[in-house]
């Protein structure tokens, strides 16, 4: 399984880059592969400043709904517009690229203090496996 | 965890294995999607090993499973098989189950035999529901454990297997068997039968065979075959409205409501409930297991609540899928009496939302 050094993960599987105060998240390789090919991604907060933890989408597969949830709280600044139905409509480049193209939002951070309660690779990797 | 004779084969495909009804089982290898698109274009091989399956022999093996069963097995010949299902006392489901009527060259004189094939999840309390009411010169044996079972379904069927039997395959009709050589493997069962609505076989092996057979068949290069786990499965079936044990039907849901009343036969003289399912039929049930279809992009799961326009809770979801087939999200739930008419809009609760959705007529998919 494929769990880059350089990000920091959730136990909901969430993976997160942080550049500056701007956190990037999507889902991580172990994620998408358990809920095999997503047909949509779901955000509807864009705009709205969230708690750690809280949900901000859902992601539906074929066979499951699995909820999405803020690794570390802030405002949800943008929606990746490959994903959003109005827009690019792929979801699944959340499985082929995970860590890439398949990111799902940007936020940005009200309290980087959080991060230190976030998972590093090797952290994570023990975690699913 | 139970293991099938395959299990070994599956993780070496890199299959995803869950636990299910106590079996490790492979839920998909390549992917859902790819493995649905191949039953319904193609051709594809389930391991369903985990299957449950009961000799009933004897004299009045007839007498006990008329009992049991609410279709009517004195309708069977040799080779015919019959989707059936267990009533309990209470008109609910105890499972559905296959029953084929099998030949005689074991029997004694003026003994039937049969073999029960039922859901995995309820080999112990199906078997104890039966044993319990077997006061019948009717003898019964669990083969579950050694006997193997793959379903090879998908339009290709014929072509993938033909080269490998004498049988002529073509000639056995939907829901007929019969016992023959396949793949060099003797007394293999095969069923024209299946849970896909892709026409194909079900093949049942000793589970010596097991491996054997899964080779051959993945060993001719002229047809594509792909392995199918049981996330196909379930899309599968959902598109074709197929019900599955513990989502769409239980203990506590009657054939009637669930549209099974086509193998609930209760001009038969006796069976378990029949007089309550006499009852239903006459005076119409307060529920019907219908199916819907939905606009959004949202995928209703089994428990989501079923609202009329109004806001009225009227239901719940038994499954729900994004169909591969399709495209679109479809579902099955209970609906209120008034709301089981194709063409009905109601409303299932996602979460905060509504989403609109519309009754539709079974199956979603229809067969080419």
């Amino acid at each position: 399984m494929n769990a880059p050094k350089e990000l920091k993960y959730t136990k909901d599987h969430e993976w997160v880059r942080v550049e500056g105060d701007i956190a990037t998240v999507g889902i991580t390789d172990f994620a998408q592969k358990e809920l095999d090919e997503l047909v949509y991604v779901e955000v509807e907060t864009v705009g709205e400043t969230l708690a750690q933890e809280e949900t901000f989408g859902t992601v539906e597969a074929v066979k499951t709904t699995s909820e999405l949830f803020m690794p570390v709280s802030g405002e949800v600044l943008e929606f990746n517009e490959e994903l959003n139905e109005n827009k690019g409509d792929n979801p699944t480049l959340v499985n082929e690229d995970p860590y890439g193209k398949g990111w799902i939002v940007k936020i940005k951070l009200s309290d980087p203090s959080e991060l230190d309660n976030l998972m590093d690779a090797a952290g994570y990797v023990e975690l699913v496996s | 965890m139970k293991h099938t004779p395959l299990t070994t084969i599956h993780e070496e495909l890199g299959a995803k294995m869950a636990s299910f009804a106590g079996y490790n089982m492979p839920i998909s290898y390549q992917g859902i999607k790819d493995e649905h698109a191949a039953v319904r274009n193609k051709v594809g091989v389930f391991d369903v090993s985990h299957m449950g399956e009961f000799i009933v022999r004897g004299k009045e093996a007839q007498d006990l499973l008329q009992l049991v069963t609410s279709n009517d097995v004195s309708k069977l010949k040799i080779g015919d098989a019959q989707y059936s299902c267990l009533p309990n006392k209470n008109g609910g489901i105890v499972d559905d189950l296959l029953v084929y009527r099998l030949t005689e060259d074991n029997c004694s004189e003026g003994e039937q035999a049969y073999m029960l094939v039922v859901n995995a999840s309820n080999i112990e309390k199906d078997w104890n529901w039966i044993a319990e009411q077997n006061t019948f010169d009717a003898k019964m044996i669990n083969i579950s454990d050694r006997t193997g079972l793959l379903a090879v379904q998908g339009p290709q069927a014929i072509e993938l297997l033909q080269p490998l039997t004498a049988v002529d395959l073509s000639s056995l009709s939907y829901y007929t068997f019969t016992k023959g050589t396949l793949a060099g493997l003797d007394n293999v069962l095969i069923s024209a039968t299946g849970y896909t609505g892709a026409g194909g076989f079900e093949l049942y092996v000793n589970s010596d065979q097991l491996l054997a057979l899964w080779k051959a068949l993945f060993e001719n290069p002229a047809v594509e075959v792909m392995p199918i786990g049981l996330g196909a499965r379930d899309t599968l079936r959902l598109e074709m409205g197929y019900c599955l044990y513990g989502n769409d039907i239980d203990d506590t849901t009657s054939p009637i409501e669930a549209g099974l009343g086509w193998i609930t036969k209760t001009k038969k003289d006796h069976f378990n409930s029949i007089d309550i399912f006499r009852a239903q039929r006459a005076d119409g049930v307060d529920r019907k297991l219908v199916g819907f279809t939905l606009s959004d992009r949202r995928v209703p799961r089994h428990g989501y609540q079923i609202e009329d326009m109004a806001g009225n809770s009227i239901g719940e979801v038994t499954s729900g899928t994004q169909s591969p087939s399709l495209n679109i999200p479809i579902g099955m739930g209970y609906v209120k009496k008034g709301f089981d008419q194709a063409g009905t809009e109601v409303m299932i609760v996602v979460g905060k939302k509504r989403l609109p959705a519309v009754v539709t007529k079974l199956p979603f998919y229809k067969t080419k």
